[in-house]
């Protein structure tokens, strides 16, 4: 099933391209040694869809939640796979960010993989703050912690790129943001130790990894030791969700970018007094929630990522 | 009729534990309403609180998204959904810094004296 050819391996170094549609501006971009440039308008998400090796990613289902901002979170969540379902090309497996659940209830999770799996894909996932607080934190761990390290961290490669997720949302200190730990971190050089700096990577975890907005706690205290350990690898690809909304940066042969949720969209950094769901008008929702598709082409060596709003 | 009576009764035995404990406490009732710390947009408000040596002290979270108060060593709620609250004595002087343990970007104190 891999197409992958291990003489070739499919992402560049230097040159990486990154194509991506904002929902709601259609503004095509390509970035090319960290320099973003606009290719103009397009006119849908699909235009920038290429062959190559597709995987998505899906992030803060929240099942369970039932507040204003989304009374029916498991409903959207099942728009989001229906959305999955119809794509053309069928991806090869899917990711979740974390932030299955909202309250970390057996019902919950039982609700979101009862939905999840009609995907037919296989699921990666790596927990958000809101799947660890069941009393004995161990729902979770039962359903997808197997052949996972520590809090249920874990790599795994598919189509030559390596893939790693990494738990960020325990043992958090008072006043700081994300962590990652000690342990973590060295299990992270370990499994990078075997890895030629030409190969791929791809690093999930649920809070962003690089400081979007310490002030709401967005970003991760040691994620910048993460990164460091990544230093030389030619392309590496961060994806975090937890903030409900899609931003990007690059940084050299970095690129970051976080997921809309599936449930509810949270604020921009600094637009509202607390990072809390956002309530927006009925028709605007679906705009945007969402799902991300990401692209590693094979020949040409770019990747895409395309994030796809539920509607609009 | 029986039920006035003890519910006359009730209200005498409550009161009386009331103020026995409220005797032994040192936490006087007119402080009692006032012992309330609000969970309001990722906050603690007051994100400060002075109390006495006895007085009970409780949290409320009001935002959507739930929240959880954590001492670290001295007291840890349960995950606080919208609406829940939680309570805890404070039986011996100090500084009690806090922190929701989901967003620990949320901090607070409560200054027992």
């Amino acid at each position: 099933m891999s197409e992958f050819d291990h003489d070739h391996p499919g992402v560049s170094r230097r040159r990486v391209l990154e194509c991506m549609t904002w929902a709601g501006t259609g503004v095509l971009w390509t970035i090319s040694g960290g320099v973003p440039r606009s290719l103009g308008m397009v006119g849908s998400a699909e235009a920038a869809a290429a062959p190559g090796m597709t995987f998505l990613q899906i992030s803060d289902s929240h099942v369970g939640f039932d507040k204003p901002a989304n009374p029916n979170a498991l409903g959207t969540l099942e728009e989001a796979i229906a959305k999955i379902n119809a794509m053309p090309a069928k991806p090869s497996f899917m990711i979740h960010t974390g932030d299955i659940t909202h309250l970390s209830k057996a019902a919950e999770f039982d609700n979101a993989e009862r939905i999840i799996s009609q995907a037919k894909l296989d699921v990666h996932y790596v927990p958000g703050e809101h799947d660890f607080i069941d009393e004995e934190v161990k729902l979770y761990k039962e359903r997808y912690g197997k052949g996972t390290k520590g809090a249920g961290w874990y790599s795994f490669d598919a189509n030559g790129v390596h893939f790693i997720g990494l738990v960020n949302v325990v043992d958090l200190k008072a006043g700081g943001l994300g962590n990652l730990g000690a342990e973590q971190l060295a299990w992270l050089e370990d499994d990078l130790k075997a890895k030629s700096k030409s190969t791929p990577v791809v690093v999930f975890a649920h809070i962003p990894l690089w400081t979007v907005y310490p002030q709401w706690g967005w970003g991760t205290e040691d994620g910048a030791r993460a990164l460091d350990t990544l230093k030389g690898f030619g392309s590496v690809t961060v994806l975090n969700g937890h903030i409900h909304q899609v931003m990007q940066k690059v940084e050299g042969n970095v690129t970051f970018h976080t997921a809309r949720s599936t449930a509810f969209p949270q604020p921009a950094p600094g637009t509202a007094p607390s990072p809390g769901p956002m309530k927006v008008e009925d028709s605007k929702l679906r705009t945007l929630l969402g799902v991300a598709s990401i692209n590693f082409k094979q020949n040409n060596q770019p990747l895409a990522i395309i994030d796809t709003p539920l509607q609009g | 009729m029986k039920s006035p009576t003890r519910r006359g009764l009730g209200i005498a035995i409550a009161a009386a534990l009331f103020l026995h404990l409220g005797f032994l406490g040192g936490a006087r009732a007119e402080d009692a309403a006032n012992l309330n710390v609000m969970i309001d947009n990722f906050t603690f408000e007051p994100a400060q609180l002075t109390v006495k040596v006895g007085a009970t002290v409780t949290w409320k979270n009001r935002d959507d998204i739930p929240h959880t108060v954590v001492s670290a060593g001295k007291f840890r709620s349960k995950t606080l959904d919208t609406d829940d609250s939680f309570s805890f004595t404070f039986t011996a002087a100090g500084d009690y810094k806090y922190f929701c343990s989901l967003h620990p970007h949320m901090t607070g104190m409560i200054k027992v004296e």
